[in-house]
């Protein structure tokens, strides 16, 4: 996918304009946050199984390299085909000749965020390849023609008149505001296309290590028709995915459903392994997995190897206070929200995506929800650091900082200007106890007001105080 | 080099690994043979009859039906009523593991094997029933096939009281004794649903509309 995060600015100024991103955002806040709330509660053993979570996946990367040998092993000795892929260019190149190689047609595809990351829907459209989306939100979106805007709910940025809209133009039907009616239409016009394609494409949320299987977890059973229907089965996996054994995996599972959707188990849970056995009367001939590096191995040994146990649940974003007002497109990138802010600009670069770290009140409730607790607000601090230190910050920002650690290292100075400024602000603002505009400020008071200082500096109350309370 | 060495190459020298020799592979082998558990909920480890009573509970909640029913030899006719009551069609697609089952004067047209387009119901044996969740285990094979849990309507599935366990672990310990790893396990935890219209859940989405599981006495 090409990144826009370098605009997140400009990005995030249009999102907060937008009426009808507002409207369909205002779900996001109240549902996910409820019902990961009430299926958290309603498991006693609930922060236990994470931490087991977050052991388990720092044991499996810190031996990544045998696990991955083991998985290649067995998913040969099951009939399946493990190809490497060192980067997106790769993977695509990859996909496509496994595609070429039966003549395929049209493609259908389950939801993979790794495959919006290497952007083969594009690639393969190129090559004269029809990919078909059937993940409702996914086939939402690609009618839109637009990026995914949530990792777990791509078309959640969508009201229900908007997507009325969609159908009605493409599905040539008269237009409907009923759900269950536009569910149905989807479901009629996708029914076919399980038949017709060649190769079927899904992601993974786990590859593993114990039986060569990789595994998807969804809720709308598209993903299954798409592995099931074709004859060929390709698998697009980046090399963290892994886990050792299902009794790992069953671990993880418990926290997965009840951090993203609040379920307390996703509806589809599918466990393949490698290709349609020779008595089998149904399921793909070949078996392909596509194992993705594309910069995860760089991560290793490094501080931002917390950021390999993600298990793409969602929650940090569902409970973003920054994600609820500006929607998953102003980041500009496939992953949005903290995940996105943390991750991105490993993925891209810290220039390229220099203002999604910033863009964060550090409130830490990210944090507090990962189920694979993992320190995002650290790790955004580290790519603003990083940023700082590359010198690739803002001119104005960084005179700023140089200005503000001039006077912060002159404590006298700091003192007197302070004093100065707020005898200053409170004589000129005493009368109407606020600024409703300020010079150098704008960027605050044209959403709301400055309250006038009071009087004395923090400093001055402090040493008064002092004496009093002791 | 390869990619293949190029990648497990990077992840060894990020992790300062060597290149692991044959008694280290023999060991790092020998640990899958433990299946060693982590935490399992308290909730998986109850009386037999107070885990029969969980599943039918849990499969309540994520909008699966029940019935319970004696013997096999019940199933046709419940079947049948449950067509009728739904206004489906009076016609089935069942799994051959059903084959001995008879039909006798049912009302049902039935077929046997994987599922074709244009069935909307389907009849299948699951292999295990997870009580922590009310999750129905599902495998591949000749016997089973896997289309029949996704292509219709509506998909019924019989599963035996004695199967019903507690957590997802002793399910997989029940596709551990089969032997080999079947091609795809399928945890199923009520019918297909969607939220992505708006945030509004909508059961049916692409798999079944209905799911109908049938839990016999033996
Ligand atoms: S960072 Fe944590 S909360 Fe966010 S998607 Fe990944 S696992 Fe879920």
């Amino acid at each position: 996918m090409k990144s826009t995060a370098h605009d997140f600015k400009e990005n995030a100024h249009k999102a907060l304009h937008d009426t009808e991103l507002r409207e369909a955002l205002s779900v996001v806040g109240k549902n996910f946050i409820l019902k990961r709330r009430l299926a958290a509660d309603a498991l006693p053993e609930f922060e236990t199984l994470r931490d087991e979570a977050v052991e388990i996946k720092k044991r499996t990367l810190n031996e990544l390299d045998l696990h991955l040998e083991r998985f290649e092993r067995k998913v040969i000795e099951h009939g399946g085909q493990v190809h490497w892929c060192i980067d997106a260019a790769a993977a695509r190149e990859t996909v496509l000749s496994i595609c070429r190689s039966v003549n395929a047609k049209t493609v259908t595809k389950g939801k993979s965020m790794l495959g919006e990351e290497i952007g083969i829907n594009g690639f393969l459209e190129a090559n004269n390849i029809r990919p078909i989306e059937t993940d409702l939100g996914e086939y939402i979106i690609q009618l839109a023609d637009e990026p995914p805007s949530h990792i777990i709910a791509p078309a959640v940025h969508k009201t229900k008149s908007q997507i009325a809209d969609l159908f009605e133009k493409h599905h040539k039907l008269p237009r409907s505001m009923d759900g269950e009616a536009l569910v149905a239409e989807a479901r009629a016009m996708l029914r076919q296309a399980y038949f017709d394609a060649d190769v079927g494409i899904t992601g993974a949320n786990f590859l593993v290590a114990e039986t060569g299987s990789s595994v998807i977890v969804t809720n709308e059973g598209n993903g299954d028709l798409t592995q099931t229907l074709p004859q060929i089965h390709i698998v697009l996996a980046s090399i963290e995915k892994m886990v050792p054994t299902f009794e790992d995996m069953a671990t993880i599972l418990r926290v997965l459903a009840r951090s993203a959707t609040g379920q307390q188990m996703s509806v589809y849970t599918t466990v393949s392994t490698g290709a349609r056995r020779a008595e089998d009367p149904d399921g793909p001939e070949q078996y392909h997995v596509v194992m993705i590096d594309q910069g995860r191995s760089a991560m290793l040994g490094t501080e931002l190897q917390d950021l390999l146990r993600c298990i793409r649940c969602g929650a940090c974003m569902n409970h973003c206070p920054i994600y609820h007002a500006v929607g998953g497109h102003a980041y500009g990138y496939v992953y949005p929200g903290p995940i996105g802010a943390a991750l991105d600009p490993a993925l891209l670069g810290v220039a390229e995506a220099l203002h999604l770290p910033n863009a964060s009140t550090f409130c830490g409730r990210c944090e507090e929800v990962c189920p694979m607790r993992i320190p995002l607000p650290k790790i955004m601090r580290h790519w603003r650091e990083r940023a700082f230190e590359d010198g690739i910050q803002p001119v104005v920002q960084r005179s700023a900082i140089r200005l503000w650690a001039f006077f912060a290292r002159n404590p006298l100075l700091y003192r007197l200007n302070t004093r100065a400024a707020m005898w200053a602000l409170h004589a000129l603002g005493a009368a109407r106890g606020r600024f409703k505009s300020l010079p150098f400020a704008s960027g605050w008071t044209a959403g709301r007001d400055l309250p006038a200082p009071q009087g004395g500096t923090f400093h001055a109350q402090w040493a008064a105080k002092k004496g009093r309370t002791k | 080099m390869s990619a293949r060495d190029r990648i497990l190459g990077n992840v060894r020298s990020a992790l300062g690994r060597a290149e692991p020799d044959d008694k280290t592979r023999a060991a790092y082998d020998a640990r899958f043979d433990a299946h060693t558990r982590n935490t399992v909920p308290a909730r998986a480890s109850v009386p037999h009859a107070a885990l029969i009573e969980r599943f039918i509970a849990e499969a309540h909640l994520v909008g699966a039906t029940t019935a319970r029913l004696d013997r096999l030899d019940d199933v046709p006719a419940a079947v049948a009523s449950y067509l009728r009551d739904k206004n489906l069609p009076a016609r089935i697609r069942v799994a051959p593991a059903l084959q001995s089952m008879s039909w006798g004067e049912q009302p049902v047209e039935v077929g046997y094997g994987k599922a074709e387009p244009s069935d909307t119901a389907t009849l299948t044996r699951a292999l295990a029933g997870v009580a922590e969740t009310g999750t129905l285990l599902l495998t591949s094979g000749p016997q089973t096939p896997t289309t029949l849990n996704f292509l219709p309507d509506a998909n019924l599935v019989v599963l035996t009281e004695t199967d019903i366990v507690g957590a997802y672990e002793d399910g997989w310990d029940r596709v551990r004794a089969l032997g080999a790893t079947p091609r795809a396990v399928n945890f199923v935890t009520g019918p297909s649903r969607t939220a992505d219209i708006a945030q509004e859940l909508i059961l049916g989405a692409h798999g079944p509309i209905d799911l109908h599981i049938l839990v016999l006495k033996n």
